[in-house]
């Protein structure tokens, strides 16, 4: 396929469009997975967030 | 319109829902812009005044346009945040900052490539691309202020209060812009592409407009689903220091 | 209203007694302007050409430097408290206060900015101009200021953070002092930009204490 003479740019810029689609795609997913991991951790650990009288109550998110 | 955002009011509906919908979101996201890339570069003629380089604005546009609907997006749910209390309004909002800024980034870089071969300079300070340079700076601030305030509560309202403030005066920003720049003429003036948009232009951008509004939603869907995550990973956190203080460690499974 | 005068004359009694930081303010003016030419070149014609440009900009940063102090010193002596639980709504309060901030602050260094035009040969005609366009402007300064100095009030980094969310907010009262001087330099119509300008002015006044009231709201549940 021939762009022209300017073809760097061309491809400089959808290749920056697909980086950054593909990083945010990335750390999204990463992301999920570091969060998931960390709740399965609580869960076979027991902790619960309401978990007695005692205990004080936490905030729900949001 | 209320019912419909109550039924996504309760986070835990909400992640069921999002996790059904969100293969088909980004898997649709995928179909369009596969599709809308081959109208760009197969499809799409050369523009008249300056070559094969007006393709950059099958990208270019398009992320402007996110970088601003996102911005819309994040005021819309400041707004729920403090006048109708939503629940998963903060979720949407902090969720939404990072990736806003990363289309308002992709915009001023695209639009810069696209500025050297057709106007001879990385940067010119035309109204439109001064204007995305102004809407990336205030999506730095929220995300600035966001992270320099501990309480989460806090930080949702003061980032909700700095997004209301932001989006009322984004227009009298871009209106300031366009006048300065009226008075500072640059040296050539950026067309889209001639003086009416052809079809076979406006349809692939259109396509690509679309496919990264798909993607966009797709995003901040996982964005969401991933803060709501962090948020139980944070409760749990506190409630483990809760019971430990107040002597009821569990033993860890062995 | 006696109370919001009341308070606005408090805040220009403690702002006059504690005087380092319009002094400093000043100060930072000056070196800022001072600083320009010999980064660029003493071209005295290239410096009469941006001098309006860059006397604007080092004022918006000069303001920025004090505009941290507007509500700090009584929040951290518990003084905001007691104002916001008095008979002035939280919204005069903060009005007032800007306003404090901009008789203390902002119309000084609107009047050094004559003076320091000399440093950048701004041409004598211009004078006029540019004072009267930043008297007409700083409101907006201070006001939207003021809306930076609520959000960061118990934020970390706030100095730096208020700079970064207000000066994109300056921005329509940058643009349009600039014009208004243009234009009463030059053939284009004055009332345009100078409207604009006052509109801004007026609508900050107006809205920046709702949101700035807001703002300390939250922080001082």
């Amino acid at each position: 396929m021939d762009l022209g003479p300017n073809a760097p740019f061309i491809w400089t810029a959808y290749g920056m469009v697909a980086f950054v689609i593909a990083g945010l795609f990335t750390w999204l997913v990463l992301d999920g997975r570091a969060q998931q991991r960390r709740l399965a951790d609580f869960e076979t650990r027991g902790v619960k967030r309401r978990t007695g009288p005692e205990a004080t109550t936490t905030r729900s998110e949001g | 319109m209320q019912t419909f955002t109550q039924r996504f009011a309760n986070p835990t509906q909400f992640m069921g829902l999002s996790a059904r919908l969100l293969p088909w979101v980004a898997g649709l996201a995928a179909a369009i812009i596969a599709y809308g890339l081959y109208l760009a570069f197969f499809v799409a003629p050369p523009d008249y005044l300056h070559g094969e380089i007006a393709r950059i604005m099958f990208v270019h546009v398009p992320s402007a346009w996110m970088a601003m609907a996102c911005y819309a997006l994040i005021a819309v749910s400041a707004f729920g945040l403090l006048v109708f209390r939503h629940p998963l309004a903060d979720v949407s909002a902090k969720a939404a900052a990072p990736i806003g800024a990363a289309f308002t980034f992709l915009a001023l870089f695209t639009g810069s490539l696209w500025g050297k071969p057709a106007w001879g300079t990385y940067w010119v300070w035309d109204a439109r691309l001064t204007s995305v340079l102004i809407l990336f700076f205030l999506y730095l601030g929220l995300i600035a202020l966001r992270s320099s305030i501990e309480d989460e509560t806090l930080a949702s309202k003061l980032t909700a209060i700095l997004a209301l403030v932001g989006i009322v005066m984004l227009p009298i920003i871009k209106f300031s812009v366009d006048w300065a720049n009226t008075l500072h003429q640059p040296s050539s003036v950026l067309k889209l592409s001639g003086p009416t948009i052809h079809s076979s232009i406006l349809t692939p951008l259109l396509v690509m407009g679309v496919g990264f509004l798909v993607l966009f939603i797709a995003m901040h869907l996982k964005a969401m689903r991933n803060e709501i995550l962090r948020r139980r990973v944070k409760a749990l956190q506190l409630a483990e220091v809760a019971r430990a203080q107040s002597g009821q460690v569990t033993a860890p499974a062995e | 209203m006696s109370a919001f005068f009341t308070l606005v004359a408090r805040d220009l009694r403690l702002a006059v007694r504690q005087g380092g930081a319009l002094g400093t303010a000043l100060g930072f003016y000056l070196v800022v302007v001072a600083m320009l030419p010999l980064g660029l070149g003493a071209d005295l014609n290239l410096l009469s050409r941006i001098a309006p440009g860059v006397l604007w900009i080092a004022l918006l940063l000069s303001a920025l430097l004090s505009l941290g102090r507007v509500f700090e010193s009584d929040y951290e002596d518990g003084s905001l408290d007691v104002l916001a639980t008095g008979p002035l709504p939280l919204e005069l309060v903060a009005a007032a206060k800007a306003l404090a901030h901009w008789i203390s602050t902002s119309v000084p260094l609107a009047l050094l900015a004559p003076v320091l035009g000399i440093l950048l040969n701004l041409e004598l005609s211009a004078y006029p101009a540019l004072v009267a366009t930043m008297l007409i402007g700083t409101p907006a300064v201070s006001f939207i200021g003021a809306i930076g100095a609520a959000l960061t009030l118990t934020a970390r980094r706030g100095g730096l953070l208020i700079a970064l969310l207000v000066l994109p907010l300056y921005v329509p009262t940058l643009v349009f002092g600039i014009a208004a001087i243009s234009a009463m330099l030059g053939p284009d119509e004055v009332a345009p930009p100078l409207l604009i300008l006052t509109a801004i002015s007026l609508g900050a006044v107006v809205l920046g204490p709702l949101a700035a009231a807001a703002a300390l709201r939250t922080q001082m549940q």
